[in-house]
This record gives C-alpha cells, sequence and structure tokens, in this order.
C-alpha cells in the first residue's frame, strides 16, 4: 500500500520532464523562430538560477560571482570563436569559468556571510575592469566581435547545458556530496567535527556550478555578436541568479527552475509591452514575493499540497 | 595505554590565559570527569583538543601521534569525536541524516552508502530515537537533541568522545538516563572524556576527575580525591572565614 503511491510519485516529475524535454528538442521543427529565441532566453536564465543554487542553495553562501563566470565564458568566446569548433569553445569557456571559481574559492571560502558576498561581487567588478583596463592599454581596442552561431543552434547547445545541469543538480543533491554541502549550511563547524573536508567540499562544488555559468556565457556571446566588458560582466548576472533562485523556492530542485522560467518571461512581456515601467512592475512583483512568499513559489505550492492532506487526516 | 595525552597546552585569548600549561592525559577505557567554575576554560581545552582552536604552545598526541594543528576533519576521522555545550546539530535536517552524515564522512575509510544507512538506523536504536527518525532535528526536545548530537559524533566511530555538558538544560530523570548512556558508551569500548557541572553525575560515573581554575590544572584524582580536596572546596565554595577573625 505504502509503495504504490511513492512510485506514481516518482513517475509523474519524470514523466513530465521527458515531456517537456521531447517537446524541446523538438521545437525548431514545428516552432516559429520567435519561440527559439525566447526559449533560448529562458533556458540561459534556468541554467543561471539552476548552476547558482548547486552551490549557493545548501550551504547559504551566497555567490555574487555569476558575472565573473558569465563574462569569463562570453571572452572565451570572442578569443577562441573563429579559431576551434563550437563545442570545443563552449567547453573551454566552462572549464576557465570553473578555473576562476577553483581559485576564488581557494582563497575565500574561508569568508562566511557578508564578507564572502561583498567578495564575489568584488571579483566580477575586478574582472571586469582588468580587461576593460587591458583592452585599452595593451589590444587597443574596446570591445570586440563575436562569430555568429545560427539560432536553432544555439538553442540546442542551451538545450543541452540545461539538460546537463539539471542532471548534475539532480545528483549532487541526492549523493552524499549534497548531504556534506547541506551539513554546510546548516551548521559548518559541527560539519567539519563529522569529518567533512568542509573547504574541498566548497570550492568542488563551486567550481562545478561555474562550468555552466561559463559555458552558457560562452554560447550566448556568438547570439550577442559584439561585447565588451560592460556587456559581458554586467552585474545583473551575479543579482538574476540569486533573485530568480530565491523567488522560485530554494528548498527543492525545481524551484530555481520555476524562477527562471517566471523571470525570463516576465521580463520578456514586460519589456515588449511596458518598456518604460518595467523596472517598477519586476520591483514590485519582487517585493511582494519576497514579503508574502518567503519559501519561494515552491513554498506555496507545498502548501496547497500538503492542504488536501491534513484534511484527510482530520476526518480519519 | 594513553588514548590522549596532552603536554604544556597553552591558548591566549588576547592578554587571557584561557588555557595555561595544562598537562593531561586520558587512557584506553576510561571515563575522565574535567570540572571547574565557569570561564575555567574545559570548553577551550576541548576545542584545542578537536582542533577548532589551536593551541599558542604545546603538544597534544593522540595514541601517540602529534595531532596539533591538523584540521578538524582529520582529526575526526582518525577517531576522535566531540559534541558541544550549546548543541550542534543540522537543525532542518531529519534525524537520520543527521547521524548519516557522521557514517560518511568520519572515518578514514570509505563506507557505502547502504551500510551507512543501516548503521545510523543502530546508532538511532542505541541512543533511543529510531521512532523520530524522519523528523526534522530543530522539532525534537533538548534532551533528545542532545542525544542526537551524542549519536551523530559516534557515528564517526570515534575511539575517545569529547562530551561537552552533555547533561546541561537536563531534568533529574534526564540526567540519569544520560549518565546510563555514557556507561554503555564506555562498555562498547570507547573513552570517555567530559565536561559535565552535574555533579551527581560526574561523581559517580567518572574513573578520575581533573579540576581547572583560571586555565590552570588544580586537581587530579578519583572521584572521592577530588571531593576531599581543600584546593577544590575551596575553588567552588570560596575560603573557610573564621568567625570573629
Amino acid at each position: 500500500m505504502n509503495i504504490a503511491p511513492v512510485t506514481s510519485k516518482r513517475l509523474f516529475p519524470l514523466g513530465l520532464l521527458f515531456l517537456v524535454l521531447i517537446l524541446l528538442s523538438t521545437l525548431p521543427i514545428y516552432g516559429p523562430k520567435y519561440a527559439v529565441i525566447l526559449l533560448t532566453d529562458i533556458l540561459l536564465y534556468v541554467i543561471l538560477a539552476l548552476s547558482w543554487a548547486i552551490f549557493s542553495g545548501p550551504t547559504g553562501y551566497i555567490s555574487l560571482a555569476s558575472a565573473a563566470f558569465f563574462g569569463a565564458g562570453m571572452y572565451t568566446s570572442a578569443f577562441l570563436g573563429k579559431a576551434l569548433p563550437l563545442f570545443v569553445v563552449v567547453g573551454i569557456g566552462g572549464l576557465i569559468s570553473s578555473c576562476l571559481a577553483f581559485m576564488a574559492g581557494t582563497l575565500t571560502l574561508r569568508l562566511r556571510g557578508m564578507y564572502f558576498i561583498m567578495f564575489t561581487f568584488g571579483l566580477s567588478q575586478l574582472i571586469k575592469h582588468l580587461i576593460l583596463w587591458w583592452e585599452a592599454h595593451v589590444s587597443g581596442t574596446i570591445g570586440r566581435f563575436v562569430i555568429i552561431i545560427d539560432v536553432i543552434t544555439v538553442y540546442y547547445v542551451i538545450l543541452v547545458l540545461f539538460v546537463m545541469a539539471l542532471l548534475i543538480a539532480y545528483l549532487i543533491r541526492r549523493s552524499r556530496l549534497g548531504l556534506a554541502l547541506q551539513s554546510i549550511g546548516e551548521n559548518e563547524d559541527a560539519a567539519a567535527h563529522r569529518g567533512v573536508n568542509v573547504t574541498v567540499v566548497k570550492v568542488i562544488t563551486f567550481a562545478l556550478s561555474a562550468f555552466f555559468i561559463g559555458a552558457a556565457g560562452a554560447i550566448m556571446a556568438t547570439r550577442w555578436t559584439y561585447i565588451d566588458p560592460s556587456i559581458s560582466f554586467n552585474p545583473l548576472y551575479s543579482f538574476m541568479p540569486v533573485l530568480m533562485a530565491i523567488f522560485g523556492g530554494l528548498g527543492q530542485l525545481y524551484g530555481p527552475i520555476i524562477g527562471g522560467v517566471i523571470f525570463a518571461y516576465l521580463e520578456e512581456v514586460l519589456i515588449t509591452r511596458f518598456a518604460y515601467y518595467y523596472m517598477l512592475f519586476f520591483g514590485i512583483i519582487l517585493v511582494i514575493v519576497i514579503l508574502y512568499l518567503p519559501n519561494g513559489f515552491v513554498g506555496l505550492i507545498q502548501k496547497w499540497r500538503k492542504r488536501p492532506l491534513e484534511g484527510q487526516h482530520a476526518s480519519t | 595505554m594513553r588514548v590522549l595525552e596532552g603536554k604544556g597546552v597553552t591558548k591566549y585569548f588576547g592578554g587571557l590565559a584561557a588555557v595555561c600549561d595544562v598537562d593531561f592525559n586520558v587512557n584506553q577505557g576510561e571515563i575522565v570527569g574535567l570540572i571547574g567554575p565557569n570561564g575555567a576554560g574545559k570548553t577551550t581545552l576541548f576545542d584545542l583538543t578537536s582542533a577548532a582552536l589551536t593551541p599558542k604552545s604545546g603538544t597534544i598526541r593522540f595514541k601517540g601521534k602529534n595531532i596539533t594543528g591538523l584540521k578538524p576533519y582529520k582529526i575526526c576521522r582518525m577517531g576522535v569525536a566531540r559534541t558541544f555545550q550549546s548543541v550542534k546539530i543540522f537543525a532542518n535536517m531529519p534525524v537520520l541524516e543527521n547521524v548519516l552524515l557522521g557514517s560518511l564522512f568520519g572515518m578514514s575509510t570509505g563506507m557505502s552508502s547502504a551500510d551507512a544507512v543501516k548503521e545510523a538506523g543502530e546508532l538511532l536504536e542505541f541512543v533511543g530515537l529510531s521512532a523520530v527518525k524522519a523528523t526534522p532535528a530543530k522539532d525534537l526536545p533538548l534532551a533528545h537533541q542532545k542525544r542526537l548530537e551524542v549519536a551523530g559524533a559516534l557515528a564517526t566511530k570515534p575511539e575517545i568522545l569529547l562530551l561537552d555538558e552533555l547533561m546541561a538544560g537536563l531534568n533529574p530523570t534526564e540526567v540519569v538516563q544520560s549518565m546510563e548512556l555514557v556507561k554503555t558508551i564506555r562498555d562498547k569500548g570507547i573513552t570517555v572524556f567530559m565536561i559535565e557541572h552535574v555533579m551527581k553525575a560526574i561523581m559517580s560515573v567518572c574513573d578520575r576527575i581533573m579540576v581547572l581554575h583560571h586555565g590552570v590544572k588544580i586537581a587530579e584524582g578519583t572521584p572521592q580525591e577530588i571531593a576531599a580536596s581543600k584546593e577544590v572546596v575551596k575553588v567552588y565554595l570560596g575560603e573557610e572565614v573564621r568567625a570573629g577573625s
């Protein structure tokens, strides 16, 4: 009696996911070009939120370094795009971001709370200005062109990255690494005294999560064709993942996904319909969610789900 | 055999000597008590042993190996586990996962997940919490949280367990249960080094007691010797004053 509901509970999201993936992967065949572009944007936001949540979700270390990783990926694309095949470029973009995260992590993951947040934000700005300085003084031109890749290829690469990020996030949550990350978020000292090598766990996960952000940057750069430090290291890429993940809810894997989808779609609608009030609306919606849905959308969904169950208990 | 041995262990907080030139040792299979007034440096001594703090000078050896300055996770994996005065549990994690963490990470040799789950379950049985496996740790009453912390520490398969005020805040019945728990832990072959303020407990459970005062070890001996020691009584109750003088 106990087994049946559990398996159907597991099968339902899996089947849904499968269906969505099939729809997504066949979209360019039947969908209009606009849909492909819109979904690329949505999937990009989802990747950013999901990757951010891989590390920051369980540990509670709020990283604002996403812009640094994203921008590093973009610049990789600008430098290597002409010389190497696309997939290699995307892979290298991810690896460079991972290395960056690894170095930053080794230096700073001793920092906690506010100090870590400030450092990661500083890192994004430092790299931005470093590249700006280098372009102004060494290479002589600010900004560079990136090779153009057709919309559908970009879409498929982003889709593959999304599936990879989702898979990794899922596996980490299920593994002992996930348990270690959660214990660090709950009580780092106690975790260390239970044999968790907290530094290694944090640095590895931080580097892993940066991979997807960097790879996404490398592929998205080809769609924007021209990049400069202000575009690629835009601080918005540091803040958006945090907002999206918290908006969606950090308790479950699908929280950041929902957050990313809603944010990307909202942005699209608000920008096209209310170009002047876009940020205003956005801000109001965000404030309402933070005030009334402290556990994000996922928290709301779980509340709804629990309610009928509680009713059953009461009646029996 | 000496499981734990400290020589000249010293730690300053600013200009204050929290622990000053303390020698101590704990033998295999013993229950050793560490007592002293508030601020005597008891918890600091535990922190130094488990590497939550590093000593200014002195060495701490575990089974003859120098462990001074190692990282906490290494010391834990070698076989030194501890609990904290203010319970440090993983509040939002279910009870079982609290213990599972120690089984998965607390040993130098890895363990399969299935074995770890089984062992965590057995440990919960041992401390009497198997009925609340799935409850988030924060929802347990204090006495159970303390037991949970002990189970989590035991999951790392320690040879010595440092218990920091296991009985503080418990009612008399729970104190008796905790005393029984400490004895059964020792009967499993695990050496126990414990800080305690509940005198009844420490006097009846410990084989040997050390007394710290202002960071200095002022007495050491069997419970009877400590109870009879003039110096210890002086530290706890103040000096005797003759009427009329």
